[in-house]
């Protein structure tokens, strides 16, 4: 299992309200999951994946939750190649060509 | 602070106090009683003049930002225009801004106001743009920051284009609070200014709105110094409000009372914003109708007691255009003009594209923003996204797109439209709502009198409604 040391910069879960805690006028769906909290920190103890820990986050707040990452990356990107875009671009380039040349 | 109730409903039951120490505006001095309030007193003395917005956006690097002709695709309008029209289309370049968008304008007036009031820090509830512009602003004037953002679904997916605005914020030293889909994002939001006594950076407070004030007046300054008048249209995406508020009183500001005012959003009909599964199967995250009506119709949901942003006051169209639209245009901007933008901030200009058709030749329109784009934040990442969620990319007619099953790009441009939303309903339901949401019985004069100017509508138009819902006049 994954351990984190006091200091590391990691990032916590917390259930915020379980489902039976929901607010009356949020959707069937989201009803039935827990609302849930994620925030990053420096770990204020050794801990292991999964257990609880207290972090001290970039504006000193001292919070506590269950360790759910360590160091964690930054995961967005590009995404995969949309090829459908291309056909966009190449359309258009078309186009203004003809509109120019018409002119 | 370690005897209170923490509970959901206890938390939320203190929201007023909590929010006029976070917000530090006493609004009630502002209520007349009735349904109304005095809207321009509280945007004078809550908010600054525009003077002094402009001293403290300059001194932050904020504004002054370009103004660019898009002529070829102007001239791609004209190729689909009938002769003779086909109005010129202009850009404001807002992505020049620090943090990359027009939300450094709210940001720059919001931050200054939490410094010279002795906030310690901000806090700004905000999945969009206007985290990354809280947070920069905060850096410079050296204030912590946190935002607090709505950002996975239960199982931990996120959407990409929240993924970065993530990646903005911490690059901007701030904290961010993430949280799973919900409205009860709010609870949260109370908890962490009661903790930190930190100032409740709200996207609607009298100086937020001042600060997009500036951008209204700047482009009719400077669209009359490069064309010798004013703009004849000026195209606003619109969600909470706020973009549109603030821009149309900067071009009232500026003397341009003849300028058109229109709002544009995504229509994103059949998503449920609060809805778990709806979450990550839209492809747009800003800029949509699932803000856009409800802010129309119900500004005063917004997290401060009085909304500064009203758009009602201020719209005179209303238009949608479908996702497929947009990122077709965001191509078009990349590859026809040279400029990497959006997508959620095309939205006004995919609406200039339709728009620009019905007009003439030597009339203008200007399109008042444009924001970053980067990893997560362009059409690659979202559509990407949107395809792996199950959503099915084609090209065809936009009208049928099915938000959440589909996304339809226009087969070729002449399929891109806007579609007039009936700016009569959306003062209609204004109105219902402030029946239902105030328990009316019956009303003043003065509350039709304010009414009708939060609705630009005449008197009798509000009378007309009234009397459909039983509604007596006193």
């Amino acid at each position: 299992m994954e351990r984190a040391k006091k200091g590391d910069w990691v990032q916590i879960r917390q259930t915020v309200l379980t489902p039976e805690e929901r607010a009356p006028q949020v959707p069937e769906d989201t009803k039935k999951v827990p609302l849930l909290l994620w925030v990053k920190g420096f770990a204020c103890a050794d801990a292991s994946i999964g257990e609880q820990v207290e972090v001290e986050t970039v504006t000193g707040r001292h919070t506590k939750g269950e360790l759910f990452a360590i160091n964690p990356r930054y995961i967005h990107d590009f995404g995969n190649f949309v090829p459908e875009l291309l056909k966009m671009d190449m359309q258009l380039k078309n186009l203004l060509e003809e509109a120019t040349r018409n002119d | 602070m370690t005897n209170l109730d923490m509970s959901y409903a206890a938390v939320m039951g203190r929201r007023n106090e909590i929010m006029k120490q976070a917000v530090g505006i006493d609004y009630s001095v502002f209520e007349t009683g009735g349904v109304g309030f005095e809207y321009e007193r509280m945007m004078r003395e809550a908010g600054y003049t525009l003077e002094e917005i402009r001293e403290i956006q300059s001194s932050t690097g904020v504004g002054d930002t370009p103004i660019f002709e898009l002529r070829n695709l102007t001239a791609l309008v004209r190729k689909f225009s009938p002769k003779g029209k086909g109005a010129r289309i202009f850009i404001k370049d807002e992505a020049a801004n620090p943090s990359g968008s027009f939300k450094a304008r709210r940001a720059a007036n919001a931050v200054y106001h939490a410094k010279r009031n002795g906030y310690k820090g901000v806090i700004a509830a905000t999945s969009g743009n206007y985290g990354a512009a809280v947070a920069s602003q905060a850096a410079m004037r050296g204030l912590k920051s946190i935002i607090v953002q709505e950002c996975y679904d239960s199982r931990m997916i996120g959407q990409p284009e929240i993924l970065e605005k993530l990646r903005a914020c911490e690059a901007y030293g701030a904290e961010v609070v993430q949280l799973s889909v919900g409205p009860e994002l709010f609870y949260t939001f109370l908890l962490l200014l009661e903790e930190t006594g930190y100032f409740n950076a709200s996207l609607y407070t009298p100086f937020g709105i001042a600060g997009v004030e500036t951008l209204g007046y700047e482009l009719v300054e400077q669209f009359k110094a490069n064309t010798g008048k004013a703009p004849d249209k000026v195209l606003i995406t619109h969600a909470g409000g706020g973009n549109v508020t603030g821009t149309a009183r900067g071009v009232l500001k500026a003397g341009a009372t003849d300028t058109e005012i229109v709002g544009a959003s995504v229509d994103l009909s059949g998503l449920h914003m609060a809805s778990d599964h709806d979450f990550n199967r839209k492809s747009f995250t800003t800029g949509h109708t699932g803000f856009g009506i409800p802010f129309a119709t119900w500004p005063d949901r917004a997290d401060v007691p009085r909304n500064a942003a009203r758009p009602l006051r201020y719209l005179d169209r209303y238009v949608l255009v479908k996702q497929g639209e947009v990122f077709y245009i965001t191509e078009a901007l990349a590859v026809l003009e040279g400029l990497e933008r959006g997508p959620a901030g095309n939205t006004s200009l995919t609406a200039a594209f339709a728009v620009a058709q019905e007009m003439d030749a030597d009339q203008t329109i200007l399109v008042q923003e444009t924001e970053y784009t980067g990893a997560g934040k362009h059409p690659m990442p979202q559509l990407s996204f949107a395809r792996s969620n199950g959503v099915e990319l084609l090209f065809g007619n936009p009208d049928d797109e099915k938000p959440g099953t589909n996304i339809i790009f226009p087969k070729d441009p002449s399929f891109i439209k806007v579609r007039d939303f009936d700016l009569d309903k959306a003062r209609n339901s204004y109105i219902r709502n402030c029946v239902t949401n105030n328990k009316l019985e019956s009303v003043t004069e003065d509350d039709v009198k304010f009414l009708s100017e939060d609705t630009k509508s005449s008197a009798d138009y509000v009378k007309g409604v009234l009397k459909e819902l039983n509604i007596a006049i006193k």
